[in-house]
């Protein structure tokens, strides 16, 4: 493999590890912020909140770095390798909120896993790179 | 009327994101991570009409699936829309050209199945 495409893997897979923990944070502090306190009069008052604006902000990070990885990775291989964050959201959650991860909950986690381990070593772009306008 | 929320969902969120990696492949690999390019690449990107589109219809997938946990559960909604996996997989071949081999297929239907599962 070339110099080129060890960067391009390299690079896809640490803007992948944003894509996905920038998700599942977001989500996740975006949920503790709607549940604390007693529920807003109207829904803008929320965005005050400072778990509120924490979960915007990793939701900003997270659609621009989607954006990102989808102006070189194929969709096809995006989409299932991002799918590794309801794993890291279940895993969250048993070890945060202390929920209960049911057998069936595992057997998805494995599948994903072995899933995104599959995707993972396909190429990364099988398009042809549209040649840059002039800027 | 769950199920047509469902499709709606489906069909909004694979439109969306196939409008969208065709807008960004439209604009080039982002290969400068520096603040200021960053900021000027994203600003070029908000002018593309396709990814302009796919926010439309990401809205329109966002608050279908606002309804859909009005009359769902959060239990049947994710892996229900878990379909979606799988057609933006066939759309990705079929429409944006991506040449997607064996290994690729099995892993997006592993994928797939195991975020219905997580779900449930």
């Amino acid at each position: 493999m070339s110099a080129s495409h060890s960067r391009l893997r390299l690079k896809t897979r640490l803007l992948a590890v944003i894509v996905i923990v920038s998700n599942v944070l977001g989500n996740f502090f975006l949920s503790r912020g709607m549940r604390t306190g007693e529920a807003p009069d109207f829904l803008l008052a929320a965005l005050f909140n400072p778990w509120v604006m924490l979960g915007v902000s990793l939701l900003v990070l997270w659609m621009l770095s989607r954006m990102t990885l989808l102006s070189w990775a194929d969709l096809s291989y995006v989409l299932p390798v991002t799918a590794l964050g309801y794993v890291l959201t279940a895993l969250m959650g048993k070890a945060f909120l202390g929920e209960y991860v049911s057998a069936a909950r595992w057997a998805g986690i494995a599948l994903i896993v072995a899933g995104v381990s599959l995707v993972g070593g396909t190429p990364i772009r099988t398009t042809p790179e549209r040649k840059q306008d002039a800027p | 009327m769950k199920w047509a929320l469902v499709a709606i969902i489906v069909a909004a969120t694979s439109c969306g994101e196939l409008l969208q990696t065709h807008g960004m492949k439209n604009h080039g690999e982002i290969r400068d991570f520096r603040p200021g390019a960053l900021g000027r690449a994203f600003r070029r990107v908000a002018r593309n009409p396709h990814v302009a589109a796919s926010v439309l219809f990401m809205a329109i997938s966002f608050f279908a699936f606002l309804s859909l946990l009005k009359i769902a559960d959060l239990s049947f909604a994710v892996p229900a829309t878990a379909a979606a996996y799988v057609v933006e997989t066939v759309l990705a071949r079929c429409v944006l050209k991506e040449r997607i081999g064996t290994r690729r297929w099995a892993g997006a239907l592993l994928v797939a199945c195991g975020v219905a599962l997580v779900a449930l």
